[in-house]
């Protein structure tokens, strides 16, 4: 059995065809020669899947300036996000709303005919004073609009697309200074071939790595390829272990219900019926930031005031609502809701619980996209990334509502310029023959084997764990539990065995090599959570259970050697204007 | 705060059936042509058809193939023949679709392997009506205004999300690949009733040759099958009476 492997060159080569990796294609296409390579069709990325909003300060509906969506999106982050990069991120929102419009995304719209903008957790009016409407929205599906508008203007563009090609290593040439990105090996889903692309750029746009939770609402797909091929190849991961729980998932199955039901006005209710989040949040309520939102559920749950035979669940409450307003402002999440659980949402709370969201965490870049590989921010030339795979960071402990479409966006743009800029400056990468050889004997070792371990069955008790130990409250105990299990299942990751041999469309192949991505940040997740014996935004310890600015305010870098082992490095949070203080809402 | 008679009996939806499988089977590497093979597996009623093919894959048939992603129906992804009918294997309740299940590729692309389809034409199709906004005034550096009834106006044709349901549905398409089909010329809709956009009359020239809106018979499966709810039908009308009336 030996593999075809096929070599192909570019100025530019983009992993991930999800809202970040588009938007760098839009920037990036007709400067240079560029490959977009997904492992979907572009439209499929999960992208798609977001609701409610996409925040910038727009002021179309009442008073608003990016200076408090800053310092919104730093309290958010429990001040763990870098302010320069959010700076950048909220001054550049209104530019990248206005693109969006101009490329033709179908926004709602106000009477008056501009954007309409509604409210979103965390999101306030001058430094916490009371919710303001800064979201700008189409209905509860912009996620979908903006992955379809991006695609558009991809198609306006005439980029190139390489659909259904799962990047699995990224190449380098050259050593200490000179060491640079030279492209990456993607295996052909439809034929079982290997493609070599040598690049001068790459950019990582490839997602987040939600699958290693149980509850999820992230799709089957989302298992930090991107992260994980860097992290394997000895490049480190930032802060993994703030990992963020979205507070209304259906119950049972993760599926997410927008923030946004609760900025139309929907309510979250205990077992009890109690409106449990005026005591917790008592100015903003149900619109409180998702790590108090979740821990709050959490605590309803576990004090015995949960819904339901098990007691194990809340209400998301929204049938005090208008039902044209419903219709017209939440009509997928109430679709999904009667689909799934068969309530009718205008007449019914809906039994929702914590589900796992969004990695606020991942390949470390600066505020130009480009990927930082030490605690110095030294940068490795040629290489990017975007999006929830990165950390640049600007969500910190915990990443405000709608600010992932907003990243998406500004750093695709930002990434796929810098890239833009930089191979036209370079020479053309060496690649040699032997390029594609560790993704071969990597695939040929699953193939062969006769282990008897199954993919499935590891997959599972990995969700399993990490659900019940590294979620929305941790302890060391449970995330020692945790590493116990990981251990373990990376011992018998080594013995695994498929029953698909065969070249064409062997996605049993593909989730076995995607299952070695979630182990290794998964681990890396588990290491960090253990280390920082503090709570923080998303990272809540039980045993440690306030913040501790002195000794943790900074990053996490954590690194993974050949031998799979992990060390942890740390680098000071960039500070600004708005100094530490505590998160009341 | 209780909950009504309308929330599924929680106790019928966790109870185990067994559920029957009839899978149209191809893999090019081993098989002359498709069959059909049986499959019996243990699945609630509160399943998808997709909880019940990842049970096959991930414990019984390694091999299965198919395609999935965001499993709650928003990717596209999963479109499939379920007893006789297009739809997403991720948003079907063995409640909905019963425990006897046949399960074939949509129908009108080529096999590849299994549930797999080659959707290149599919996507061709619909790259083919300029799908993306043309406008030709300069709104400088700010957003351009559209009027709440305008925007309604293309709302319905802004939820597709590509699966072809739609168009792999169509007998029409069966018969004719060259037919644009009912998913290109939604794309096509969204646009051409967009009040920002100037390239309406190219669009209609492209959907009104021969494989473009008069293809269409009016058949509805198109409507039936669309899982976002999509009047499919509806909008070739308004795209057929724009080309006959000139009017948008």
């Amino acid at each position: 059995m030996s593999l075809n492997v096929h070599f192909h060159s570019y100025d530019a080569v983009i992993v991930g065809a999800g809202g970040a990796g588009l938007r760098a294609a839009i920037e990036v296409s007709g400067k240079c020669r560029t490959a977009v390579l997904t492992k979907l069709y572009p439209t499929r990325s999960h992208t798609g899947a977001a609701q409610g909003g996409m925040c910038a300060a727009l002021a179309n509906v009442e008073e608003d300036y990016w200076e408090w969506h800053a310092f919104d999106t730093v309290k958010g982050s429990d001040y763990l996000g870098d302010q320069p990069a959010i700076d950048v991120m909220c001054q550049e929102a209104i530019d990248a709303v206005i693109d969006l419009e101009h490329f033709g995304l179908a926004f709602s719209r106000t009477a008056e005919g501009k954007i309409d903008q509604r409210r979103f957790g965390g999101h306030t009016r001058n430094h916490g004073e009371a919710p303001v409407r800064r979201s700008c929205y189409a209905a509860d599906r912009t996620g979908h609009m903006i992955l379809q508008t991006l695609y558009q203007q991809c198609v306006a563009r005439d980029v190139t697309f390489f659909n259904e090609y799962q990047v699995f290593d990224v190449l380098f040439e050259g050593e200490g200074v000179e060491r640079r990105c030279a492209g990456v090996v993607a295996y052909e889903l439809a034929t079982g071939d290997l493609h070599v692309f040598a690049s001068k750029g790459v950019l990582f746009a490839t997602g987040g790595y939600g699958k290693m939770f149980r509850i999820s609402s992230n799709a089957h797909t989302l298992t930090g390829d991107g992260p994980g091929v860097l992290f394997q190849n000895g490049l480190p991961m930032e802060d993994l272990e703030f990992y963020q729980f979205h507070p209304t998932g259906i119950y049972g199955l993760g599926i997410l219900l927008t923030e946004g039901a609760r900025g139309e006005g929907g309510i979250l209710r205990n077992g009890l019926g109690e409106r449990f989040m005026e005591r917790v949040a008592p100015t903003v309520k149900d619109l409180a930031p998702r790590d108090m939102v979740s821990r709050a559920i959490h605590a309803e749950i576990k004090e015995g005031r949960g819904a339901g035979p098990d007691k194990d669940y809340v209400y998301l409450d929204l049938t005090h609502l208008p039902p044209e307003q419903i219709d017209a402002k939440l009509p997928d999440i109430t679709g999904f809701v009667r689909t799934y659980l068969g309530i009718e949402p205008k007449t019914d709370p809906i039994p929702i619980q914590p589900t796992a969201h969004y990695a606020m965490g991942g390949i470390p870049t600066n505020i130009h996209g480009e990927v930082v590989i030490d605690t110095n921010n030294t940068v490795m030339p040629g290489l990017y990334a975007a999006g929830e795979c990165a950390c640049v960071s600007v969500h910190g402990a915990n990443r405000l509502g709608t600010n992932s479409l907003l990243d998406i966006v500004v750093f695709g743009r930002r990434g796929g310029r810098a890239m833009a800029e930089y191979v036209n400056t370079v020479d053309h990468p060496n690649i040699t023959k032997s390029a594609a050889d560790k993704v071969r004997d990597h695939i040929e070792r699953v193939k062969s084997s006769n282990g008897g371990e199954k993919v499935a069955e590891l997959r599972t008790t990995l969700q399993e764990t990490m659900t019940r130990n590294a979620s929305v409250v941790r302890t060391e105990e449970s995330l020692q539990e945790a590493k116990v299990t990981i251990d373990d299942l990376r011992k018998r990751y080594e013995s695994i065995s498929i029953d698909d041999k065969g070249t064409i469309f062997n996605s049993d192949l593909t989730e076995a090599l995607e299952l070695s991505h979630l182990l290794d940040l998964a681990n890396g997740l588990v290491m960090g959570a253990l280390a920082r014996q503090e709570s923080r935004g998303a990272h809540w310890r039980d045993d440690f259970p306030t913040r501790n600015d002195v000794t943790w305010m900074k990053h996490t870098f954590a690194y993974q050697d050949k031998d799979g082992n992990v060390t942890l490095k740390y680098k000071d949070v960039i500070g600004g204007k708005y100094q530490p203080m505590e998160r009341k809402y | 705060m209780a909950t009504t008679a309308s929330k599924r009996d929680v106790v019928d939806a966790m109870k185990l059936l067994t559920v029957h499988l009839r899978i149209k089977r191809y893999n090019p590497e081993v098989d002359k042509r498709p069959h059909w093979q049986h499959f019996e597996v243990q699945a609630k009623a509160a399943d998808t058809v997709l909880n019940v093919l990842h049970t096959i894959k991930w414990t019984v048939d390694g091999t299965l193939s198919f395609r999935r992603s965001c499993a709650h129906g928003v990717c596209g992804s999963d479109a499939m023949v379920i007893n006789g009918e297009n739809k997403l294997s991720c948003v079907n309740l063995i409640s909905d679709v019963g425990t006897d299940l046949v399960i074939e590729p949509i129908r009108g692309l080529p096999v590849i392997k299994d549930l797999i389809v080659d959707m290149e034409p599919f996507f061709a199709q619909y790259r083919s009506v300029i799908p993306y906004l043309i406008a030709d005034d300069n709104p400088g550096y700010k957003e351009r205004y559209q009027s709440q009834e305008e925007r309604a106006r293309y709302d319905d044709t802004t939820k597709c999300i590509l699966c072809a349901c739609c168009t792999t549905s169509c007998p029409v398409y069966w018969a004719n690949s060259e037919y644009i089909g009912p998913a290109a010329i939604i794309n096509a809709h969204r646009f051409i009733f967009d009040s920002r956009d100037d390239a309406a009359e190219k669009r209609l020239d492209i959907l009104n040759q021969k494989s473009g809106v008069w293809r269409c018979r009016t058949s509805f499966n198109c409507t039936e099958a669309c899982p976002r709810g999509i009047k499919v039908t509806q909008a070739i009308e308004e795209v057929k009476r724009a080309i006959l009336y000139d009017r948008i």
